[in-house]
């Protein structure tokens, strides 16, 4: 097998995009990764494309088919990868298999999502299609509602606070205005989310006992990558190529109701240790990491899971700041899901992107992690049940 | 323009009493300070200078809102609204939303137009909330009629506060279905979505009463609508 590096990286603004259409947002991206390449005329040979939604919410399919012949990549070879939220490092990962094969040597993979055409609620419908269709989602559970009553577990089991859940919130939403590819670019203060009288208004209760502004909000928006060997990636490009030094995919029972322990993350551990194991790295070598935040809870949940923290000491560790930029182990520097915005089958790729930025040493210092030379992603699908992970590294 | 005053007394519709709504300030989710407070009749040509970035605003029908706001505004100004009033909320002394509305008799009330300028922060859920409080609390009437031209008012109205759907009742706005909002509605909702405190600190309220400034065009059209949208 060969080790295999990203040589272009790119991403567009995640928001609420009325005026592109899927393959605008796939293409905006793509477009961004192949020039960061500095791949000039060259084509690529194969196209994963992520998406988990576009046959309910846009009534289209084969979009990595569509997406080739737009970007004029043809006879390249494409797929579509659909893993829920984590089919952006599902992609991704089927597209490092096809460079570390041998098979192909230049491949993009992008991920993309088309929230905002429906209203909230029809959004929330639409990611709760994942849940077990004969003992979950006809009682009406939504995977706000799950992680609410997964919190208060946590919170139950661990002593987990709602200050460690705000402060992950503050974190994020600091760093995302720093970002401008976030989708929510606003500073909240403890004062005006939980303190305050007020705050029972500005932070309402959404799935108890998460509130408002422990949600990711639904967001339109893609992001894209360009894979290569290794051992070629200076005859392709000038960049310096990140290395996906290891990755980790696990899952877990559909519904939640069948874990032995519903406050046990069993895929994010096992993902993270084979992630972990084939970088031959350990957590305490990590600089900077990119969590799945769809909930403040999640962070910290992960957190823990992925063997950064004991149980139980993630939530403090984000309240003592040690997962802010200058902290232990700074996580979310790109505002996480909780501020970047949440497009489902774009996530995963957007956090190995921020990565590669991160490892590339290219981002302001607000948000720029010191000599970051070990990045992880991890990517969170279901509600726990398919999770993939990487390690990635800046060559010395 | 000259006005004919003894013609002037005709058009101007006989206004009920208003008792004037007390000014509050809330504290938003950033930690600024928005104050609440009623507009003067006089303010009404800032107030059209705040409105009119958003008549060319499609994106939440914001051109819809500002169109008809600004004509309310502008008949509330040359009397030819009845009962008609006007809450702004301010930030540091900024135009960041504007509710109105008017009392069609003693016990009704009838809920215009909210408009929230500065986007993200719930603005324009608390001042709908207020608008609601003056009705209910300060004209002391027994229901507001409510309409939305948005899905997003949709959302925060009819579903936030349960309103009731009134089947064959005409709203002023036009042929939109009409809900109401009821005293025993607006007691029970009040504690989740009517935030304030008064008094509000004499230096707040002097910045506010001082003067309402509004951002220039381009800057509410980028907290609007912006490129990323919110």
């Amino acid at each position: 097998m060969r080790d295999v590096a990203i040589i272009g990286a790119g991403m567009i603004p995640f928001g609420r995009r009325d005026e592109d259409s899927l393959l605008d947002l796939l293409a905006y991206s793509s477009l961004k990764a192949l020039d960061d390449a500095g791949l000039g005329d060259k084509g690529v040979d194969a196209v994963y494309v992520a998406n988990m939604g576009a046959g309910i919410l846009q009534h289209q399919t084969s979009v990595a088919s569509a997406l080739v012949d737009r970007l004029g990549l043809l006879p390249a070879a494409a797929d579509a990868v659909e893993n829920g939220p984590a089919s952006g490092a599902s992609a991704i990962k089927n597209g490092l298999l096809a460079v570390a094969s041998g098979y192909y040597n230049l491949v993009l993979v992008a991920g993309g999502e088309k929230m905002r055409e429906v209203v909230g609620w029809k959004a929330t419908d639409f990611v709760a299609t994942m849940t077990h269709p004969e003992v979950e989602y006809p009682y009406g559970i939504t995977l706000p509602g799950m992680a609410g009553m997964f919190t208060r577990l946590y919170m139950e089991k661990y002593g987990l606070t709602r200050e460690q859940l705000i402060a992950v919130a503050l974190k994020n939403q600091r760093m995302g205005a720093l970002n401008p590819y976030a989708h929510v670019e606003m500073v909240i203060t403890k004062e005006g989310i939980y303190d305050h009288p007020d705050s029972v208004v500005n932070n309402p209760m959404a799935a108890d006992p998460l509130h408002l502004y422990d949600m990711c909000p639904v967001s339109d928006g893609s992001a894209a990558v360009v894979l290569c060997p290794l051992e070629k990636a200076k005859a392709f490009s000038k960049n310096v190529p990140v290395v996906i030094a290891g990755f980790g995919q696990a899952t877990d029972t559909h519904t939640l109701q069948e874990r032995d322990d519903p406050t046990d993350l069993k895929a994010v551990t096992l993902a993270s240790q084979q992630a972990f194991e084939r970088a031959k790295l350990k957590p305490s070598d990590v600089d900077v990491a990119e969590l799945h935040d769809a909930f403040t809870i999640l962070e910290i949940a992960e957190s823990e899971h992925a063997g950064f923290y004991k149980k139980g000491e993630g939530g403090k560790a984000a309240e003592k700041g040690e997962t802010s930029l200058g902290g232990r182990l700074p996580i979310n520097m790109s505002g996480g899901l909780k501020a970047r915005g949440h497009p489902v089958g774009a996530t995963g790729v957007a956090q190995v992107v921020d990565i590669v930025y991160q490892l590339r040493h290219e981002l302001p210092k607000e948000r720029q992690v010191k000599n970051a030379k070990v990045g992880f992603t991890l990517n969170f699908g279901g509600f726990g049940n398919n999770i993939v992970a990487f390690v990635l590294r800046r060559p010395e | 323009m000259a006005v004919d005053m003894e013609l002037e007394a005709v058009l101007r519709a006989p206004a009920l009493e208003m008792p004037p709504y007390p000014p509050k300030v809330i504290t938003l989710a950033n930690s600024k300070k928005m104050v609440v407070r009623q507009a003067r009749r006089e303010e009404v040509p800032v107030l059209l200078d705040a409105v009119r970035p958003t008549l060319e605003i499609p994106r939440d029908y914001y051109d819809i809102v500002g169109v008809r706001l600004y004509a309310e505004l502008l008949g509330w100004y040359r009397h030819r609204v009845r009962n008609e009033y006007c809450l702004v909320g301010q930030v540091d002394g900024y135009a960041v939303g504007i509710v109105n509305g008017r009392m069609v008799d003693k016990d009704i009330g009838m809920s215009y137009h909210t408009l929230a300028i500065d986007r993200g922060m719930r603005v324009g859920a608390h001042l709908f909330a207020a608008k609601m409080e003056h009705h209910i609390e300060y004209l002391g009437q027994q229901e507001v009629w409510i309409t939305a031209e948005s899905p997003i008012g949709f959302r925060r109205w009819m579903i936030e506060y349960g309103l009731i759907k009134q089947e064959g009742v005409q709203h002023e706005l036009g042929g939109a279905t009409s809900y109401k909002l009821t005293r025993d509605i607006y007691f029970e909702t009040k504690p989740r979505l009517v935030a304030g405190t008064r008094p509000v600190p004499k230096k707040l309220l002097d910045e506010a009463l001082a003067e309402i400034k509004v951002a220039d065009e381009a800057t509410i059209a980028e907290k609007i609508c912006g490129l990323k949208g919110r």
